[in-house]
Formats: structure tokens, sequence, C-alpha cells
């Protein structure tokens, strides 16, 4: 037996533990989300998968799903909410996608079409974030960090590693590798771990394989964000997965 | 496991470094959790955290020396890079700045060479600004090294100049430069009480925890910390939650612009701030307590843990407290290291087990699940005076005091233009008319309550009443006469956020550093109503998404100033409608400083 909550008028029913999000997924729902990863803790910080519940606001991927909730999600209102959020991100790095080789795998690209982006709506901030390219077979871009810890969170839970951490506060807030030269090639990283392949951007990026299927090809190119979501959450029974 | 290049380097410390750092790490024990304790303590001793110290402490924590500089970074009075001998930072609140602060500190710096932010090349100093240091009262005020240095003067910044050329030891300055003034200037229920110490524990020792809650319940006491939160509510669900070990909490983090109550209070009333956390421990079975104490507040640490010692050995704290077998109750001092997000509960549970002050996704709240994941009751200062009395007048008498929402006392911090800052503390319902009046203020254009986060009032709104039906405050009361520009009030506000917001989410992160472009652009005479109308956007999106109060309240300088004076702004902004924020000229101006150039034909002209 499992209870329900109403997501846009459709019931939903969930298991004791999961959060909004992970039951939306897992019963076939899409609410965007953008740091949230079905494989992970909810991290909530990218705040895309804001939902209404009962009137006030929430993020959904981190907000325990109850019996009885009225969310709210798929509304013009929340959606320009969102909209906003990525002109931020976008406005906040550097990303000029036609040059990137994350464009049509990327998810924060995907959601700015999926949500309808079609202006900066904001003044670039042009941060001054000089590469890593010092370790053989990867590089890390800073320039398209949205920090949303992914990469963290994967070293370290998943890899046991802990190649990467944040660093400062505020909008210096910026990604760091464990090595005292401050090098990623004075880490333990390898091509093998999960934290190479959980960024939804393209900072942690394989040398040497560039763009070897063409943009316009690629994942989201062929099908937007919201249509393939779902492949990626774990579906019923397993319903939320945790490490 | 940590990479082979990431070896200790003990050898790059002096050998008197190297014992000193195995001492910090023996007398924390080795514990990660009190990595923050641990690098305050190094950084208090070394001037800064070098790299081969990082390593050492990674290697003797067991933990990945970018943890390290992931929460060192964090906080802006740690350092990973020498900052100087002689660390200077002038409070920058609009108090500050209002009794002159900004020339003070620009004369400093030509006094001594340095530009602002940068180390002088002799590695002897820094200058720099800092968030308000809870001086307001007694300003323009600085931090030396995280000591606090009040009444600066050109007189003083003169003789504080010559001390640092003189590379004279902080310790042999004169005293009265480090002097700090309680100003109360009305004292009521919690300045005025004559408890002796451990009275009312004594007297409550018999009661019990449940009847302890009862009577804070019934005293409808709310938290002093900003929220106003009910206090028995909370103690009760902490009592009632399950865990292994309970904790009590005190947030004595301070770090509300305008705020400075809990400074005086610990200065004088510390025993009344214990004896509300003990009585806390008893009513929610805790044994074990914090008080997080601001980085600012470094000077009060001795006394502190004096009082501490003298309610030890006066059987106030320890094991069988008073004779009562079974009830254990101890507090540790935790410090701070700049960070005003620290002041929010969950954050500073992070910082308390050694981590980046970045809030928690809630719920779970900290009643259920705190500190180290365990039942805890975090109150405010003040809040904890509040309920040792409650306790000890009986919730009948002590709710008689104040309104019927808003029972008991507040303490408020009184700055700004008038004759006589300090501490106020009236019966909650007080009019902000009849504060003004005795703080002997005339002229006055506005008042912000409670700080940047709080409300700006205008003339016509004196009349409102402090508590919760109407105009809740944590106690900060700026005062604004007519002859400053409110304008550059909020500007100051939200320079403050930007500096502070933990960068977690995004809108916080990249909204409060927009909204800071926004105001320098509005200021440089720049802005238009496009950028008006952004002010609204992003504070919407502020307010609907962001993860925490900072976020949330972020743009509420700026918006309660547009209300009342909205002339400020537009007196401002150029007639367009839209105008790129990239300013063509001052983007030359590097290359007329570096040719020493000034003249008109090194300038663009405007075209409008
Ligand atoms: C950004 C931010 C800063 C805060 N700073 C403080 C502070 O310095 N002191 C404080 O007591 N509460 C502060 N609070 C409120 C605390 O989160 C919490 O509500 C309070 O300490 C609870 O104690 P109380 O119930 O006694 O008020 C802050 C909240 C936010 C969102
Ligand atoms: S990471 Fe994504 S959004 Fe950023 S430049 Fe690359 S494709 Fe564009
Ligand atoms: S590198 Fe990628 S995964 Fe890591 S924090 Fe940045 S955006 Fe997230
Ligand atoms: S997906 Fe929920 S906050 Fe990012
Ligand atoms: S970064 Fe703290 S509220 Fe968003």
């Amino acid at each position: 037996m499992s209870d329900t909550f109403q997501l846009d008028g459709q019931p939903v029913s969930f298991e004791s533990g999961q959060t909004v999000m992970q039951a939306a997924l897992a019963a076939g729902h899409y609410i965007p989300h953008l740091c949230y990863h079905p494989e992970f803790k909810p991290h909530g910080s990218c705040k895309l998968c804001t939902v209404k519940v009962n009137g006030r606001t929430a993020a959904s991927c981190t907000m325990p799903a109850e019996a009885g909730l009225e969310v709210e999600s798929d509304i013009e209102e929340l959606n320009a909410l969102r909209r906003t959020l990525v002109q931020m991100l976008f406005a906040e790095g550097n990303h000029f996608c036609p040059s990137c080789e994350k464009s049509g795998n990327c998810v924060l690209q995907a959601l700015g079409y999926d949500l309808e982006v079609h202006s900066a709506g904001f003044r670039h901030q042009f941060p001054d974030r000089p590469l890593d390219a010092s370790h053989p077979d990867i590089l890390l871009d800073f320039n398209r960090c949205i920090l949303c810890e992914l990469c963290v969170n994967a070293s370290a839970e998943v890899d046991g590693k802990h190649v990467f951490a944040l660093a400062e506060r505020g909008n210096s807030k910026h990604l760091i590798v464990n090595a005292e030269s401050g090098l990623l090639k004075d880490t333990n990283i390898a091509l093998t771990d999960k934290a190479m392949s959980v960024c939804p951007v393209g900072v942690i990026i394989k040398k040497g394989v560039g763009f070897s299927i063409p943009i316009g090809e690629r994942r989201y190119d062929q099908r937007p964000i919201s249509e393939q979501a779902l492949d990626d959450a774990p579906r019923p029974p397993s319903g939320a997965k945790h490490e | 496991m940590v990479h082979e290049a990431v070896s200790p380097s003990p050898r790059l410390l002096a050998p008197k470094d190297l014992s000193f750092l195995q001492q910090v790490l023996r007398s924390h024990a080795n514990d990660p959790t009190k990595l923050l304790q641990i690098l305050r303590e190094v950084q208090e001793h070394l001037g800064f955290i070098p790299n081969a110290a990082v390593s050492f402490i990674a290697e003797a924590l067991a933990i990945p020396r970018n943890r390290i500089e992931s929460v060192a970074s964090f906080y802006s009075f740690l350092h990973l890079r020498s900052q100087g001998t002689y660390r200077v930072l002038f409070s920058d609140n609009i108090t500050d700045r209002m009794l002159g602060s900004q020339t003070l500190m620009e004369r400093m710096c030509q006094q001594l060479w340095v530009q602002p932010g940068k180390v002088s090349e002799d590695g002897l100093l820094s200058i720099g600004t800092t968030s308000c240091t809870g001086m307001c009262d007694q300003g323009p005020a600085m931090l030396v090294n995280e000591r606090a240095i009040t009444k600066l003067t050109h007189q003083r910044i003169q003789e504080i100049g010559q001390l640092i050329r003189n590379r004279t030891p902080l310790s042999d300055w004169p005293a009265d430069f480090f002097q700090v003034e309680d100003n109360i200037q009305r004292a009521g229920l919690i300045l005025g009480n004559t408890l002796a110490y451990g009275e009312t524990l004594q007297a409550s020792l018999t009661l019990g925890g449940s009847a302890l809650v009862e009577e804070v319940k019934r005293s409808g006491l709310r938290g002093r910390g900003g929220a106003g939160y009910p206090t028995g509510l909370k103690w009760e669900a902490c009592r009632n939650a399950q865990g292994e070990q309970h904790y009590v909490v005190c947030n004595a983090d301070e770090g509300e612009p305008g705020t400075f109550k809990d400074r005086v209070l610990l200065t004088r009333q510390a025993d009344l701030v214990f004896e509300g956390m003990t009585l806390c421990a008893l009513a929610v079975g805790a044994k074990k307590g914090f008080l997080y104490l601001r980085g600012e507040y470094r000077y009060l640490l001795d006394h502190l843990k004096g009082v501490l010692q003298r309610r030890r050995e006066s059987k106030l704290l320890g094991m069988d407290i008073l004779g009562q077998s079974g009830f254990d109750f101890d507090i540790e001092i935790h410090l701070g290291a700049g960070a005003y997000i620290c002041g929010e509960e969950s954050a500073l549970i992070e910082s308390l087990e050694g981590e980046r002050g970045v809030p928690r996704n809630r719920p779970p709240f900290p009643v259920t699940h705190g500190y180290l994941q365990q039942p805890t009751a975090l109150d405010n200062v003040e809040t904890f005076c509040q309920a040792a009395l409650a306790i000890h007048m009986g919730a009948d008498q002590y709710s008689a005091i104040g309104t019927s929402k808003s029972t008991g006392s507040k303490l408020i911090s009184v700055s700004g233009d008038c004759p006589r800052p300090g501490i106020y503390e009236y019966p909650f319902g007080v009019s902000v008319q009849e504060i003004l009046n005795d703080c002997g203020a005339v002229n006055t254009r506005a008042v912000q309550i409670s700080g940047p986060s709080g409300i700006c009032i205008g003339e016509h709104e004196f009349g409102r009443k402090l508590g919760f039906e109407d105009l809740p405050t944590a106690g900060a009361f700026m005062v604004f006469d007519d002859s400053r520009d409110m304008f550059e009030v909020a500007r100051n506000f939200v320079h403050f956020f930007a500096h502070e917001s933990c960068g977690f989410c995004t809108p916080c992160r990249v909204g409060t550093s927009m909204l800071k472009q926004t105001m320098d652009k509005i200021a440089g005479g720049q802005g238009t109503h496009y950028d008006l109308a952004e002010v609204e956007n992003l504070d919407h999106v502020l307010q609907t998404t962001s993860h925490c109060g900072l976020g949330r309240t972020a743009c509420n300088p700026v918006l309660h100033t547009l209300k009342h004076f909205r002339p400020a702004y537009e007196s401002r902004l150029k007639s367009l409608s839209f105008k790129p924020a990239f300013d063509l000229d001052g983007a030359l101006a590097r290359a007329r400083q570096m040719t020493g150039r000034d003249d008109a034909g090194a300038h663009l002209k405007e075209n409008e």
C-alpha cells in the first residue's frame, strides 16, 4: 500500500522516504531538474526543480513526499522562474556552446531549449576561470561549471577518492582538486571513475575523443530533455535509489 | 587514499611551529569535527595556514587536503596565503561609513603605502574591509588580526600605523584601543536582573524537564534571533525527539549588521546565558552544549571561559549538577571565523561540525536532526536569558510583560544618527518613536529595523510598534537622519549580502552579485528604468527559490528604500530605458593609469 499526492492534478503514489522528485520520476512524471541525479542523494542547489506545494515554493528534489500534498509544477509562473535560473547559470559562467564538446549532451543547454530560454536575460559575468589541462587524459574546463557538486559526491561516495571539492563562497565559489599543486595531474583520478561521467555540463572532458559524434546527432539533439529524463530515472518498483 | 604528491612536508614548517601544530591537533584529539577550531588556532599562531600545515593536518585527521582548503576558504578570517603580519580590516557597515570609516581607511592606506585588499610588498600588512563587527555603537571599528579596535579617529589611525611600522606586537598596543563599552542606556527585565547565579537552576532542579518545558510554553516566549519561533514548542519537540544524545546550542553568531546586544549580554550577563542553557539541558535532556561565538567576539573568549570554569567549580556545570545525580551537562565554546551565514541555524551546525557553513536541506530540522544528526535545541543568546527569567518569575508573571503575542522584553541595539547609541531594553510593544525620543534622534528620515534583512521604515511609520504583531525584530535599530542618502544605505546592504552569500544555491549566489552590479551601475550614473525593473525580477526569483533566509531577504533593502525613497534612485537614472552595463570609457581606465594620462584625449565622449 502506498500513499499518494497530487502533481498538477494527477495522483502520484510514493514510498516513504522518497522526495517529491523521486516519486514523480518513478511514476513517469517529469519535473525539470539539473543538479538532481537519480543515483545520488538530492543536493538541492540549482533550484530548477522548484514547485509549489500547497501554495508555497519548495525544491521538489529535496522535499519529502507526503500524502495529500497539492504540488504544482508545469505552470507558467514556475517555468518563468526556471527560465530565469537557467539564464543566471549561463550568465555566471562562460558557455560557448558551438565550440563545446558537451553540446547536445549538456543538461543545462537541453533545459535552456526545452524551457524556451530565448534571450540572455542578464549581462554575462565573463569570469576568469583558467583551464586545467595538466592531466594527460582529462581536461577540466571550469568555465562551464555550475557548482552542482555531482563530481564531488561521485568521487567521494562511489570512487572513494575525493578528487574534487568546492572552495570559497558566494560568486567566488569554484571547484578545486585534491593536490598540493592544485593540478589534476597530481590527483589519483582515473578515466574509469564515476566522477568522469556525472558532470551535467562540459567541465570534465576526456581528451582525444572530441566531437566523435557530430553536434546535431547527440542525445538532446534527438528529443527534448523532458521526454528523455524519465529514461534515466529508476522506475518502479525500485523507486528512489539512494547512495 | 591520498595521492603521493600530497605527502606532508613538515620540514617546511619551523620546528616550533610543527610542535605547535602537533599540540593543537592533540588538544582536539585529531577529531575532524574540530577542523574549524584547529584551523583557527593555526591561523592565530602563524597568521595564515601554509600549504605544509594543510598537508600535515590532512594527514593527522585522515581527511583529504582539499576538504581543508574547502573549509578554510569558506571563512573570511582564515587565509591559505599570508595576508601580512598585521591584517587590518575596517568594519564596513553603513554605520561605520556614516562615522567616516572610508576616509580613515584611505588615509591609512596612504600612510602605509598599501592598496586596499593587497598585501604590502614587504609582507608587513594588508588593509581591507569586513562585514559589521558588532561595534556599531562605538564605531568606526576595525579588526587587527581579529582583535576589535573601536572609536577610530584620524589620530588613532596614525598611532596604529606607527605601531605597525615599528612592528610592535599587538599585545603591547595601548589597552584603551581594545576597550569595548557596554553602553547600556536602558535596563529592564534582563539587564536589570539581580539574580544570584545558580539561583534559578537550584529552584528548578526538583521541577523536572517536562515541567520546565510547560513553563516556557506558557510564558509565551518566542525566539529572539529573528524567526520568532515559540521557544517552549522547540524545547518540547527536542525533548520528545529520539536520539543517542541531545544537544543545546547557543547562537552567538550575531552577524546581522547593526546588532550588538548579544555582545553586551555575553559581557554582562554570561551567567544568565549559561543558566538558560543549563535549564534547557535539563528540559530537553542534553549532556552537552555549545556556544557558537562569532570570530569578531574572540576577545570575549577568556572571560567566557572564566565564567564557565567558575560555574563548574560551583557545581553548576559538570557531573551531578548541584548534587542531582545523573544531571550532567557541560558547555564548550566554538569560535566562528567570519561568515554571516553561520548565524542560520543549520549552517551553524555544519560549522560546529567543522564544515563549510552551508545551510542544510530542511526538513529535517535541528530539533530532530541537528548536531551530528542528533536532536538539538538551538536558540539565540537573548532567548536563553529570557527563558531563565521566565522560569524564575513563572509564566504568569512573565507573560504579563510585553504584549499578548510578544511577551517579555527585547534588547534593542541602537546605532546611527543619534546622540545616545547603545543598548535599550523595553517590554515588547514599544513604538519606534519612543525609542527615537529616548536615544535623542532628531530629523530622522528612516529607521532600519532588524538589520539589512529586516525592514526599512519611513517617518510616517514611526508610530509602529516592535513585536511579532507588527514589526518583528532581532534587535538592530539603525537610525538615519535627513542628511543621509538612502540609496547608499541600500547599496551598502546589497554589497553585504553578495559578500556573505554562501554560494550554495543558484538564485542567491548569482542573484546577489547581479543585484550588487545593478546598484553599482545606478550609483555610477549608468542606471535606467530597465535596471529598476530588473531588481524587481531578481527579487521575485530570490524570494521564491532561495535556499535560506539570506537569499530570500537579500532584495529587501532595495525594495523597501525604493518604496519610501524612490527619488534617491530616480535622480541617478539616465532617462534611457536601457543602457548596457559596459562602460567603454571606464574600460580605458587601466590604460590611462598605465600611461599616466588623464587628459581629454584619453577619454571617450559620452554619447547619450
Ligand atoms: C542568514 C541568517 C542569519 C542568521 N543569523 C542569526 C544570528 O546571528 N543569531 C541568531 O540568533 N539567529 C540568527 N538567525 C536565525 C537562526 O536561523 C535561528 O532562527 C535562531 O538562532 C533560533 O533561535 P531563537 O529561536 O532563539 O530565535 C539567522 C538566520 C538566517 C537565515
Ligand atoms: S557546458 Fe553546456 S551550456 Fe556550457 S557551453 Fe557547453 S554546451 Fe553550452
Ligand atoms: S564540474 Fe560538473 S559535476 Fe562538478 S560541480 Fe561543476 S558542473 Fe557539477
Ligand atoms: S534539481 Fe532540485 S535543486 Fe537542483
Ligand atoms: S546561497 Fe545561501 S540562500 Fe542561496
